[in-house]
């Protein structure tokens, strides 16, 4: 399949990979089409040849309106063969020759394109910020345009709270406009699956469930939904299974690789959530609800209570969960007490240092006299 | 001949009155050196001198007397001697020549090790201490003395309370090094960690200009103490610290380093086969007992890790967590926790289980607020010793001189105190 789509385009590096890759296992017909794979090569070259061509005589010429297309096409073109990093400088050289906003908007949204493919989000960063600072106001597409690089930049650096909140306000105007990039789809789940990991229930609520922009997105996967839904509603287990579910398919996804982190972070949530109202907590009915063995749930419940992220103990014995409550007022004699035995010992330890210094001091200066 | 006798007539007259023993004291001072040329027949005339009366005259003599080698049989002799000259001297008459005094408790020291019977000599060289000390908070040479006799007669209760007093004044530095470090061994030995820590604190951030080979063994053993007592180490020395020391500590205390990240990761196994593998560089050290408890402690520290989670928790479970081979290993340990006061709990031996109890203290009887009251009154009378202190040294015109001097380099308001004409 990727062998057909790749053979449509132009880009016989990617093509050489795949062949590669599939080594022949598929049957003649997929094999190395060398003469294809010439033809295009020389293709490319004569084109190559031709754009350079005219952006020099652009170049003589010193118009900046067709020196900056010459350069665009040139960024096209490299785009299209696979080579991103000329097709990046490219459109940077471009920078040079803009001379409207809508120009500037245009190369700032080529190199986004460009730098999320080859995986560098701090360009990406740093293009949105000069793509949101023009003077002019920009539209409402590419706003939402901009806000999806952005939160897939944030997703790139795992900063899952500041995804949710960028993909949450894309507006629906997105609809199939930036389908090189992102689709409508893959804003609902990476927007809910984030949002889902990071933020509290409040926040949850106001900024997802009740979000009206949201649900268009969400009413294109149906199941990220019936998740977040299930999650609020405390219904674990049906959640976990729809993640489980999810799982497979999203392990393959370009962006989202690092699943497993936000499967890990939404299922401590849910623990959490869990055991935060009751003062004490079956273990074995909390364990049918996770879908998991009361020893296993004891062990990750072990991990939070180390991790003060759960104020509880655990009952071994007859496998109840306790909430406990710190002593305020022994904990405070208690700091109280060791504060005045630390100031002690470093007052008198301090006190002897200084007699030692004055001491040396003086064998010093007795000397010198 | 006629010389000595005549000095003894003069001892014997003149060690009335303090005017009286100033001047005796100058004589004795020009006879010295001819003391020392006839020193081995001076045994007898001290039948003729009473140490509790003539006590000046008599020190000068029995400098003299030990100065030279001393044979096994002469030792036993000039001990008994030594001993009841201590316990009977004047210490007035004594702190005029206190570097006499100290010549001869050392020498008293050394006889006793000859002798082989450093018991002997504990009791003395705590008198000595007394006599020689102008107050409970100053140091003087024959602190460390004596703590090196506790140690090697493993009287560890007897130094351990002359380890109990502060100390703020200092004669030599070397003095309290080693006195630091005897004292940690001494805490150590009595088990009171705590307070080994301070003292071995205390040496390896002293001020001090070169490396000595005093602060590098009190590392290892701080490494090891700090171990123990907190479960933790941080290879940085606080700022205080002379910088020869923070360069070079730690270069030279690499096993100890290494044992200490060991520690840090938590598995019991590992540990135990880095302590195995550098087994001959521990016990070259002398330190080899001290890292089995280290090794010990680890299991406590994870047993009192999982108070903290569980309210009860089964001995097979506290076995598999904690690294241990059976139930009854587990119950062992946790007995022994339990009464040594480090953990709260109660064993259930049918069940198998252990319940984990909160401190029981509440800080609602009487003996915890006198306690807490007693705390507010020693600190408030440290920190009057502070501003005393303080006081003192900014009055002090050496101490003004200097930061005179250096007012440029400062910032105004650390010298703003200074009066102007000191600026040089």
């Amino acid at each position: 399949m990727a062998h057909e789509e790749i053979k449509k385009g132009e880009n016989t590096q990617l093509y050489r990979e795949v062949v590669h890759k599939i080594d022949g296992r598929l049957g003649p017909k997929y094999s190395m089409d060398a003469t294809w794979c010439n033809m295009t090569d020389r293709k490319t070259e004569q084109r190559k040849e031709k754009l350079e061509n005219e952006l020099n005589a652009y170049r003589t010429n010193l118009i900046k309106e067709s020196i900056r297309m010459g350069y665009n096409d040139l960024g096209d073109f490299y785009y299209a063969h696979g080579a991103l990093g000329d097709a990046f400088k490219s459109y940077v050289r471009t920078r040079d020759y803009c001379t409207t906003s809508k120009h500037i908007i245009q190369m700032c949204l080529s190199a986004i394109l460009v730098s999320i493919e080859m995986g560098q989000f701090t360009h990406v960063t740093s293009y949105i910020s000069k793509a949101e600072q023009t003077p002019e106001a920009l539209d409402s597409l590419t706003v939402s345009k901009l806000r999806c690089a952005a939160g897939l930049a944030h997703l790139a650096a795992k900063k899952y709270k500041l995804a949710a909140c960028k993909f949450l306000e894309v507006g629906p105007e997105l609809g199939n406009s930036y389908s090189e990039v992102i689709s409508s789809q893959d804003v609902a789940t990476y927007g809910g699956l984030c949002a889902l990991a990071s933020f509290d229930r409040t926040e949850l609520k106001n900024k997802v469930i009740d979000n009206i922009n949201l649900r268009n997105f969400l009413e294109l996967v149906p199941k990220v939904r019936e998740l977040i839904n299930d999650f609020y509603s405390s219904q674990y287990a049906s959640c976990l299974e729809y993640l489980g579910n999810l799982k497979s398919n999203l392990m393959l996804d370009i962006h989202l690789h690092h699943f497993e982190t936000l499967y890990d972070q939404i299922r401590i949530k849910a623990l959490i959530q869990y055991t935060h109202s009751s003062v004490s907590v079956d273990l074995r009915m909390m364990a049918d609800a996770f879908k998991t063995s009361v020893a296993g749930l004891e062990k990750e419940l072990e991990t939070l209570i180390t991790d003060n992220q759960i104020q509880a103990r655990i009952d071994s014995h007859n496998k109840i969960l306790y909430a406990r409550h710190a002593n305020q007022r022994n904990a405070t004699f208690q700091r109280a007490l060791q504060i005045g035995n630390e100031f002690d010992r470093d007052v008198r330890a301090m006190l002897l240092r200084a007699n030692l210094l004055k001491h040396d001091y003086n064998l010093r200066a007795s000397r010198k006299v | 001949m006629s010389s000595v006798e005549g000095l003894v007539t003069q001892i014997q007259g003149l060690s009335s009155t303090a005017s009286d023993v100033s001047s005796l004291h100058n004589l004795l001072k020009q006879a010295d050196d001819s003391l020392h040329a006839e020193s081995t027949r001076l045994l007898p005339f001290l039948d003729q001198l009473d140490p509790s009366k003539h006590s000046l005259g008599y020190l000068y003599f029995l400098e003299a007397c030990t100065a030279g080698p001393v044979t096994k049989e002469q030792a036993s002799s000039f001990v008994l001697i030594i001993a009841r000259f201590i316990s009977s001297c004047v210490s007035d008459q004594i702190r005029l020549a206190s570097d006499k005094f100290i010549f001869v408790c050392k020498r008293f020291k050394d006889q006793v090790l000859l002798l082989e019977e450093p018991l002997r000599g504990v009791a003395p060289m705590l008198s000595a201490i007394r006599k020689l000390q102008s107050s409970t908070e100053h140091l003087t040479t024959l602190h460390q003395e004596f703590l090196l006799l506790c140690l090697l007669a493993r009287c560890y209760k007897t130094g351990f309370s002359i380890l109990e007093e502060d100390i703020f004044e200092v004669d030599q530095p070397r003095d309290l090094f080693l006195y630091c470090y005897y004292g940690g061994m001494i805490c150590i030995g009595q088990k009171s960690f705590r307070k080994a820590l301070e003292l071995l604190h205390n040496v390896v951030t002293a001020p001090m200009s070169t490396i000595n080979a005093i602060a590098v063994e009190a590392y290892k053993k701080y490494i090891l103490v700090s171990l123990i007592h907190h479960g933790q180490f941080s290879t940085s020395l606080p700022k205080y610290a002379s910088s020869v020391a923070q360069r070079n500590l730690k270069n030279l205390c690499q096993p100890y380093t290494e044992l200490a990240n060991s520690y840090g990761n938590g598995k019991i196994v590992e540990l135990e086969t880095y302590v195995q593998a550098n087994k001959e560089k521990f016990e070259s050290d002398n330190n080899l007992g001290l890292v089995k408890q280290v090794v010990s402690s680890m299991y406590k520290r994870n047993i009192q890790r999982l108070t903290q989670t569980y309210l009860t928790l089964s001995l097979q479970d506290i076995a598999n967590t904690v690294q241990l081979n059976c139930p009854k290993e587990a119950e062992m340990h946790v007995l022994q926790m339990i009464q040594d006061g480090e953990i709260y709990a109660t064993i259930n031996q049918k069940d198998g289980m252990v319940r984990f109890l909160e401190d029981p203290e509440q800080y609602k009887t009487c003996e915890m607020i006198e306690h807490i009251d007693s705390s507010i009154q020693r600190l408030m009378t440290l920190s009057k010793k502070l501003t005393t202190m303080d006081e003192l040294m900014s009055c002090d015109p050496l101490y003004l001189a200097k930061a005179g001097r250096e007012r440029q380099r400062f910032d105004f308001d650390d010298c703003d105190t200074v009066p102007q004409r000191f600026n040089i």
